[in-house]
């Protein structure tokens, strides 16, 4: 598991984990029945507080993204490709819905944004 | 299991008073006490550990009044303040072996560790000693009887950054396995932006907000506006600057209008301590 945190980022840090573990199991990168280290051990490892962890694992939970069996630890779920497309598009929605906030209040059109976004894709 | 369970301390002396200072340590997390200077923190921490007289209230560690239960429950707490001031002439050999007979607990390789760490010299004399590594001695007396609570005051100030690093990680080794608990207090605010579990901010003898960490910032929001919005807010901000581009101001989450065109931004720590000191200022 790769992680990365930046203390300058806008982003709150339980927000950085949670997206960046979540792209890595959305990828495959963490293969279901992989277990996540201990909350309290990763919360010194990564040096962040230890309710930032649990606020992550929190969502990746809620998410369907782990399962916690309680006296083992936190583990990738199992998914089926159908399912992983939905868990997918859902987080991938979650970011659109802020950027096209953002592209409104430029008063950009939906066709002007699709030929923005194809000129950099 | 509560930690550290505070209610309702009142203390008032001729010119400040503690008033209604009430908050709650979860056991196996690190807390961080933030506040101006003179906003009541070390009369706090003093409460806490029963070295003055309080008016009215209650302080329970690890589920026990301290004024019932002091003698027993010092074994269970280490304390440190910035400064020693006594037997500056002894070396920290001898003042150690003074200290150590009042633990029942006392553990000579965790405290030799310590050393090590911090680099002390056991034949040096408190009074040759910086800054920085008496508050380095005094951490490794208190960190070398097992304590399951540690109340620090001001740890780490007068330490270099590098120190400063080193204690916060030594902190967190110290949570790992959910026995110990930490409360400190700084105005070191970045300290606290990477371990701290829970703020409590005190202003004026009063505690402002005790919360987790994240829900302490976001609880926040810092305006950014031209000065034709400030009339817009200005009575519910908790207090504004002014410049020749606008308006800078902070404001509790709930009372701002996100469909506003005012530019909001989540504060760090240090931004809140000083709208809130300015607040202070502005009844003066």
């Amino acid at each position: 598991m790769n992680v990365a945190i930046s203390n300058s980022s806008d982003k709150p840090i339980y927000q950085q984990l949670f997206e960046q573990i979540s792209a890595q199991i959305l990828k495959g990168e963490l293969e279901s029945g992989y277990c996540l280290p201990p909350i309290r051990q990763a919360a010194q490892e990564l040096r962040v507080s230890i309710i930032t962890v649990k606020k992550a694992w929190e969502e990746l939970e809620r998410c369907g993204l782990i399962n916690t069996v309680t006296g083992k630890g936190c583990f990738v779920a199992e998914f089926s490709p159908d399912e992983i497309l939905q868990i997918r598009n859902e987080t991938v929605l979650k970011q659109m819905v802020s950027d096209a906030s953002y592209y409104k209040s430029f008063g950009l059109s939906i066709e002007e944004v699709v030929e923005l976004l194809k000129k950099i894709y | 299991m509560l930690a550290l369970d505070i209610r309702n301390l009142n203390k008032a002396y001729p010119n400040f008073q503690l008033q209604n200072v009430s908050f709650q340590l979860e056991k196996g997390y690190i807390m961080g006490f933030i506040g101006a200077n003179g906003a009541g923190k070390t009369t706090t921490i003093k409460s806490i550990l029963n070295m003055l007289h309080i008016d009215s209230g209650e302080v329970l560690i690890l589920g026990k009044n301290i004024a019932e239960h002091e003698i027993e429950l010092k074994q269970e707490i280490g304390y440190a303040f910035g400064d020693i001031d006594f037997y500056t002439r002894s070396k920290i050999k001898t003042l150690t072996d003074v200290i150590k007979k009042f633990y029942k607990n006392w553990n000579d390789e965790t405290y030799y560790n310590y050393l090590r760490r911090f680099k002390l010299d056991e034949n040096k004399k408190i009074a040759e000693l910086s800054t920085g590594m008496k508050v380095k001695y005094n951490l490794a007396l208190a960190l070398s009887h097992g304590a399951k609570l540690l109340v620090l005051d001001e740890p780490t100030s007068g330490l270099d950054p590098v120190a400063r690093d080193n204690l916060l990680e030594i902190f967190q080794e110290l949570v790992v396995d959910g026995e110990v608990s930490i409360l400190f207090s700084t105005h070191i605010t970045s300290d606290l932006e990477k371990c701290a579990d829970y703020i409590t901010f005190i202003v004026n003898g009063q505690i402002v907000k005790s919360s987790e960490k994240e829900e302490f910032i976001e609880s926040y929001r810092l305006l950014n506006g031209k000065e034709s919005q400030l009339e817009q807010v200005k009575d519910q901000l908790i207090s504004y600057k002014k410049n020749s581009f606008g308006f800078t101001g902070l404001i509790h989450s709930k009372d701002f209008d996100p469909s506003s065109e005012i530019n909001a931004a989540i504060p760090s720590l240090e931004e809140i301590m000083i709208y809130f000191s300015k607040k202070e200022d502005s009844y003066v």
